[in-house]
């Protein structure tokens, strides 16, 4: 019998009982023996310096064993090349307990170690600092008179500044026979991911660490610790198996992993910091984005003028940069094209890449313009996009890898109802209820970096795959293993995956989409050097039936190595290891073919429709039902790739209706720094939600042909919100969140 | 946290004994509010009495002259699951299941819900400068983010609001409040329990340091012909309002007979008019009759930078939510407002 392929197969997440039954271990919760506690003191002033600490009566308490500030830190190196993470933008990384100087409104400035979590926490009230502040600037809009072009540096290769002016965009915009002009302002938003950051630190002794930490990325923490703290690299193993949701948030070390490893080396001893909600707000964030769209379209349709500008804000010391405005003249090709893009540094930490970071802000404004223009020109909003439709990349004048955009808006629109839709604005009434039914592409970067993996067939027979990736809760875990056995030829539970720790070998940070495609390709490489090796080991066996036969002859199916023309010869796994008396390990590099791949546009594509009732009185939005088509190329597990859409449809929900992180500009600092206040979507804010994985083959991207999934499911679902509203009401709200009184 | 100490409560006569002794002691019920309050360092009480033993105080019962008590430890899930609420008292049922989530619900009390704190960020972010937490600091809501904040009876030192659902309801019954100390029982009229925040915002209340609430006297009447609650957030469920109407209205020869509407989400307490009221007695339950009350109702309102716009919603949701009460099949649960 022929194994059906595991690619492909709604494999149950293999980790998911531990999770649900709480027994999987997360970074905050190895108790180990004699482990002490750390808080985390967050400054009170955007900006200024501390001018006293007085600690008095805070080390008084009871249970109290050090409080750590820049004034009895250990030496730090000064270079900021040592600071600098695999995701550091251009600039100066922040250096926590550096000096007296404030940089940000909760900024970390000590911590608080005692017995427990609890005593630490109440001895840090009791500590007092006072400040000299000085004036502070938080507010983007006031501010667009700083705006600067953004620093070049590693961030900037893979997300590319905007292209240079092409055509004359002034002169065809001009000339358009309409056009649509229109600005946007997105809030900040924070990534809050159910587990908070937290790092368990124990102190091995002889300068090494075993460091649990919340992370998409073990090495990206190991090389950054041990940089730091001028320790060897193979002394400090960060470990990582479970993270509670990270959409960006970890993808650079946070400030909690720095102050741990710092007390742990001080104080020799085994220590935790957790984050609380509060501080979740202290760090990284979705950057404000202010954007301006004009873009222009002749009689029959056809894109004219595109110009797309936004400025978005970055902190005084980093120049973090997200592709907002390169997205338009990829869907859609136009000869004239403006496109800018700058930063206006803030008194704010640093923002970070945020589920679908810049794509989601960018295809708001791009989406928006090309609804308004198709009622403008009375063209049904879906058949305009088709008569824009790029066969090729006009934004770099190469030919897409693969793309099945088309597909995806036929197969959406016909899983929606699209033919059904009533095209008038303000026309169609449930009850006292507006219905709009509005709709938007997607569009997302294949982004490939090298990885590294390693496969083992033990004596045993059960194959060991190593990488040191993290699983974010994506369902990497259960993939890595579905590729690796496809490979193979064994049955997923045949699988040993060791991930989630630096000892591994090399994996890039989790983020971008590209997990799947980068480190299973890795895996891929490590499996089929595997089985090169297991098939020479075979052809010693005495009397092989493989002497003369080559790899290409055979497959490998149910643990055996099978002659194709002839299956009832082969050979099994255990014969040969047996033979061999020894594991049979390989390990291996993938490094992508950048040659090949440069003479590509590769990106995943997307179409949603939605529809929103609106109360027409009251102002209140529901999305009663949405329909998101992909193609990404090939779909590893049907299951968690329909949940990660189904999340990336529901952020969209929140992106467009719900979420925003409240900066109060007079205190230069987020005020609803909790999940009552910050308000992500609940059950009752969710309705029918449908998902459709269109056939996609691309045989350039990697050795799997995957693209990955975790952003595509946003970046089209909210600005087709933004137009079912336009739809339903016939205003357009191009601030994001969308709050309903603004419909009144 | 700091250290503290517990004791549990073996009769009411003793809770106050305990309080009196130690002035810096707190009553626990369900904490869902206080151990908030406490984890943010706004309270820190150095001993908790925990009433949980006090079983008098959770049962409902009707009395005999047809009032209803809800005992103060009652829960709210317990309080809008029963049979008298639902049948009843049915504005109170829809009242309490839009707030918070099926586990608050589960853990919060009656008297606890009428004792909770504003949710102002500013006054749970101990950097921040707050009136209420630390009187004569100032209020950055009035020049910050006051989305959520007050349009009606504030004043230059508060524009929080009293953030429950269920005493939005209890003010539109006209229910009673019963307190208890040292000195005996006294019965506070619903409307005079809750306070505008004026000069001392840190006073949520009438309530005195030495008295407990014992129960929440209903009035016979429970309007379960023509009654509605409407509450409208920022989303669908877990959300404080931004604006909450409850309407309870009685007809007679299809005329006006009674009208009470209390507002929530707009002031330092729910927020009644009983002139305003008064005005449509005799009149026909129209459209126009109600856009004529919403007007009185919101003629003294000023608004702040980000919540203008409650105004003319509080304007509308009154006018939706008594044309509601007309229509009872409005009030199944998971409608939508509609009509």
């Amino acid at each position: 019998m022929i194994k059906s392929r595991q690619i492909g197969a709604s494999v149950n997440r293999l980790e998911g009982q531990l999770k649900v039954t709480g027994k999987a271990t997360y970074a905050g919760e190895y108790n180990e023996k004699e482990l002490v506690h750390g808080y985390i003191i967050n400054s009170t002033i955007p900006k200024g310096k501390m001018i006293a600490i007085d600690e008095t009566a805070a080390r008084k308490v009871d249970g109290v064993i050090e409080i750590f500030t820049y004034k009895n830190r250990p030496r730090l190196p000064w270079f900021d090349i040592m600071y600098a993470d695999m995701d550091a933008p251009p600039g100066s990384p922040f250096k926590p307990l550096l000096d007296n100087n404030i940089k940000y409104n909760g900024q970390p400035i000590a911590l608080v170690v005692a017995d427990s979590f609890e005593t630490a926490r109440f001895a840090a009230s009791l500590v007092n600092i006072v400040y000299e502040e000085t004036t502070s600037s938080t507010n983007l809009k006031e501010n667009l008179a700083h705006a600067k072009n953004p620093k070049k540096g590693l961030a900037t290769l893979i997300k590319p500044l905007p292209p240079k002016p092409k055509g004359d965009f002034e002169k065809a915009f001009i000339e358009s026979e309409v056009t649509s002009s229109q600005e946007f302002y997105h809030s900040a938003e924070h990534h809050n991911p159910i587990e908070l950051f937290a790092t368990t630190t124990i102190y091995e002794g002889d300068g090494k660490l075993t460091v649990y930490d919340k992370t998409q990325g073990t090495s990206n923490c190991q090389i950054y610790i041990a940089n730091v703290f001028g320790l060897r690299y193979s002394n400090v193993q960060v470990i990582s198996p479970f993270v509670g949701g990270g959409f960006g948030s970890g993808l650079r070390p946070q400030y909690q992993l720095f102050l741990c490893v710092m007390a742990s080396l001080e104080l020799k001893m085994n220590v935790r910091v957790s984050m609380d909600r509060k501080q979740m707000f202290t760090f990284g964030h979705r950057p404000q984005t202010l954007q301006t769209v004009n873009f222009g379209a002749d009689a029959t349709g056809k894109l004219t003028a595109l110009s797309h500008k936004a400025i978005a804000e970055t902190s005084r010391f980093e120049d973090y940069t997200e592709v907002v405005v390169n997205w338009g003249n990829m869907l859609y090709p136009v000869k004239n094209t403006l496109l800018d893009y700058q930063l206006v540094p803030l008194d704010l930490y640093t923002p970070l890449d945020m589920r679908a970071p810049g794509g989601s802000t960018g295809l708001h404004a791009i989406e928006t313009a090309m609804d308004e223009l198709a009622y403008k020109l009375k063209i049904d909003p879906l058949e305009f996009r088709l008569i824009n439709y790029a066969e090729r990349d006009d934004s770099s004048d190469k030919p897409f890898s693969s793309k099945e955009l088309k597909e995806c808006y036929l197969q959406g629109a016909k899983k929606f109802g699209w033919d059904e839709r009533n095209p008038a604005v303000r026309d169609t009434r449930r009850g006292n209820r507006l219905v709009g039914q509005g709709m938007s592409s997607g569009i997302w970067d294949v982004i490939a970096l090298p990885a590294k993996a390693s496969a083992k067939l033990t004596k045993k027979g059960n194959l060991i795959i190593k990488s040191a990736v993290t699983d974010i809760g994506t369902g990497t875990y259960t993939i890595m293993s579905q590729i690796a056995a496809d490979e193979l030829g064994v049955d997923v539970n045949d699988i040993i995956f060791r991930y989630g720790d630096s000892k591994m070998p090399l994996s890039p940070i989790q983020g971008g989409s590209y997990t799947t495609g980068v480190v299973g390709s890795a895996i891929k490489a490590a499996c089929i050097a595997l089985k090169k090796k297991l098939f020479k080991k075979a052809k010693l066996i005495p009397q092989s039936p493989f002497i003369s036969i080559r790899l290409k002859e055979v497959i490998f199916e149910n643990k055996r190595i099978v002659l194709k023309k002839n299956p009832s010869v082969f050979t099994n796994f255990d014969e040969i290891l047996h033979n061999y008396r020894k594991p049979i390990k390989v390990s291996k590099s993938n490094i992508p073919n950048v040659l090949t791949l440069k003479k590509y546009t590769r990106a995943a594509h997307s179409a949603a429709f939605v529809e929103v009732e609106v109360d027409e009185q009251l102002g209140t939005i529901n999305v009663t039902r949405a329909v998101t088509a992909v193609a990404a190329g090939t779909i590893i597990n049907p299951k968690t790739a329909r949940s990660q859409i189904l999340g990336g449809m529901t952020w969209g929900i929140s992106k467009a209706l719900r979420e925003e992180s409240l900066l109060d500009t007079n205190l230069g600092k987020f005020i609803n720094a909790n999940l009552g206040e910050y308000h992500i979507p609940v059950h009752a804010d969710i309705h029918e939600l449908d998902v459709i994985f269109v056939e996609e083959k691309d045989e350039i991207i990697n050795e799997l042909g995957s693209k990955g999934i975790g952003e595509i499911g946003l970046a089209s679902m909210a600005p087709a919100i933004a137009n079912a509203i336009f739809h339903a009401t016939g205003k357009r709200i191009n601030n994001f969140p969308i709050h309903f009184d603004e419909l009144l | 946290m700091n250290s503290f100490g517990y004791k549990k409560a073996a009769s009411i006569e003793d809770t106050l004994e305990i309080k009196y002794q130690n002035k810096t002691s707190s009553f626990i019920a369900g904490g869902t509010n206080l151990l908030d309050l406490w984890k943010y360092n706004l309270q820190n009480p150095s001993e908790l009495i925990d009433l949980n033993g006090l079983e008098d105080l959770k049962r409902i019962s009707r009395q005999q002259n047809g009032t209803i008590r809800l005992g103060a430890l009652a829960t709210n899930a317990y309080t809008a699951y029963h049979p008298e609420i639902e049948n009843y008292y049915p504005i109170l049922s829809r009242a309490i299941l839009s707030g918070a989530s099926a586990q608050i619900r589960n853990s919060a009390t009656n008297g606890g819900n009428l004792l909770q704190k504003t949710r102002c960020y500013y006054f749970y972010d101990m950097a921040s400068p707050c009136n209420k937490r630390n009187p004569g600091s100032g209020c950055p809501a009035i020049e910050g983010k006051n989305r959520m904040h007050a349009i009606l009876g504030h004043s230059k030192q508060c524009i929080a609001v009293f953030p429950s659902d269920m005493c939005i309801a209890l003010a539109a019954l006209e229910a009673k409040v019963e307190v208890f100390s040292t000195t005996g029982t006294r019965i506070i009229n619903f409307d005079d329990f809750h306070r505008l925040p004026g000069d001392q915002p840190e006073l949520d209340n009438t309530l005195k340091s030495d008295e407990l609430i014992t129960a929440i006297i209903l009035p016979q009447r429970g309007f379960s012909t023509n009654y509605s609650y409407l509450k409208l957030r920022d989303r669908n469920s877990y959300a404080f309002a931004l604006v909450s109407v409850a309407t309870c209205l009685e007809l007679e020869n299809k005329k006006i007979k009674e009208i009470n509407i209390a507002l929530g989400g707009v002031s330092h307490k729910p927020w009644r008019n009983k002139q305003a009221e008064a005005s449509l007695i005799g009149e026909l339950p129209t459209k126009e009759n109600f856009e004529k009350i919403a007007s009185l109702l919101l003629k003294e309102a000023k608004g702040f930078e980000y919540n203008k716009f409650k105004i003319e919603l509080a304007k509308r949701a009154i006018v939706r939510n008594c044309l509601m009460a007309l229509d009872p099949s409005s009030q199944r649960p998971g409608a939508q407002p509609s009509l």
